[in-house]
């Protein structure tokens, strides 16, 4: 349910237009050639003091028409192995919680690497993932629950979700060895739940 | 505790994920209604930016990327504003990061292969981080219009593709900002998928004739709005106590 107290807006939040095809230059300038900046924003989620379990998600943003979104940038944010966020006193200096994917520009084969996080209030372990691109007037925001992980029967999302199959479309494929595959469909059957956050 | 809840988005203000005359929303626009999920973690949280982390000319895309001396090509402009949120209160440390054409209408991106030419010394994009009153600058070239598959003769109007990243990751936006008076503006279709008219002016920077640097440049003023907080239920106790 919406909150219904009054609201005491002086301002309305500024409109979102679409990342458009050439979000690269601007938020990753790296993947398209531009040498510019010594350290990128959102290229490491975590340093090598982060404790937690290593593992790295595999995927594909699909459009409507069974193509690739090829053009794709994700942003990852996510708490430490311990459920804490990246700021507070308790996550590791070298935790950023927050990290941009790029997809590969021929394939939309996209990678993260990053480490399990821990359950925040709670809930079951998730990463929370924002999707822009072309075509996509305002950002997407998804999340990607673990299989094989008992809290999810207790989840508050995951519960709220009334049908399985839309649940089942949080949910990542383990490939074993720290590996998981998880594919976001825009449209169609297989529909990923996105949140209004 | 004082943490109280963004106010909803307000998608009447919000371009729509389809908007037909946009081609591109047509597969990729979600069929199904979001789902309502007022994510405290969310709202209260996200990523931390700090000066250091930034190179000192960042912010400024007419020599970022130019060699020694050298400077970009075209309309100089000073391009500057405050990031507040829907109180009106200013946004202190955000990361604001923008990315734009050339003076021609060419971006530096691989995908890119309008036939108007690359300008060496110019990237195309910048970024830097709000001060304590949310004020921002970028000293810029006014990035030409350009060509899109859109239709047979489709043009989008001259815009600086803007990013930010405010105080939690709720409030994320990224959008265009236009130029007052760009007679593109009422032909494309990205930009009329807003559907409210004032939305759109909010999009278009002004001339802002005091800020310009005389025999040097033009001022553009835009001003970016995110989401803001509830007042706190209980109102005789100020927020933050
Ligand atoms: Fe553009």
């Amino acid at each position: 349910m919406k909150p219904t107290r009054p609201n005491t807006k002086l301002f309305h939040e500024t409109a979102s237009q679409t990342a458009g095809p050439y979000v690269h230059i601007g938020l990753t300038p790296h993947a398209t050639g531009i040498a510019l900046y010594d350290h990128e924003a959102g290229s490491r989620v975590a340093g090598p003091q982060t404790q937690g379990e290593r593992i790295r998600v595999h995927g594909v943003v699909w459009d409507g028409q069974g193509d690739p979104v090829r053009d794709v940038l994700i942003e990852v944010w996510q708490p430490n192995a311990a459920g804490h966020f990246a700021g507070s006193d308790t996550a590791e200096a070298d935790f950023q919680g927050w990290g941009r994917i790029v997809s590969d520009f021929d394939t939309g084969e996209w990678r993260l690497d990053t480490i399990k996080p821990g359950a925040p209030e709670g809930q079951a372990p998730h990463l929370h993932l924002w999707i822009v691109a072309r075509g996509i007037n305002t950002g997407l925001h998804t999340r990607m629950y673990f299989p094989d992980e008992p809290r999810n029967a207790d989840d508050p999302v995951l519960t709220m979700i009334d049908v399985a199959e839309h649940r089942q479309t949080l949910i990542a494929a383990h490939l074993g060895d720290g590996a998981y595959r998880f594919d976001i469909s825009l449209q169609g059957a297989s529909e990923t739940v996105f949140f209004d956050v | 505790m004082a943490e109280t809840m963004l106010y909803p988005r307000d998608w009447s203000r919000q371009p729509p994920a389809d908007a037909p005359d946009y081609l591109s929303t047509r597969a990729r626009s979600p069929k199904r209604p979001l789902v309502y999920l007022p994510d405290r973690a969310l709202q209260t949280t996200g990523p931390v930016f700090n000066d250091d982390d930034l190179g000192e000319n960042d912010w400024d895309l007419l020599t970022n990327y130019a060699a020694p001396g050298a400077s970009a090509n075209g309309p100089r402009i000073l391009m500057h504003g405050r990031v507040l949120d829907e109180n009106a209160r200013p946004v202190p440390g955000a990361l604001i990061e923008c990315w734009q054409a050339n003076a021609g209408g060419r971006y530096r991106h691989v995908n890119d292969t309008y036939l108007a030419p690359l300008d060496p010394n110019f990237c195309g994009c910048g970024r830097t981080i709000t001060d304590d009153d949310g004020a921002y600058r970028f000293r810029t070239v006014q990035p030409g219009p350009y060509p899109w598959p859109n239709g047979p003769n489709t043009w989008r109007p001259a815009h600086i593709h803007f990013s930010v990243c405010g105080a939690s990751f709720a409030q994320r936006l990224i959008t265009q900002c236009y130029f007052q008076g760009d007679p593109f503006i009422p032909h494309c279709a990205i930009v009329q998928s807003i559907p409210n008219a004032d939305a759109v002016d909010r999009l278009t920077a002004k001339l802002d004739l005091d800020a310009t640097v005389p025999h040097d440049m033009v001022a553009y003023r835009f001003d970016i709005v995110l989401r803001g907080r509830f007042a706190t239920y209980f109102e005789n106790r100020p927020e933050g106590t």
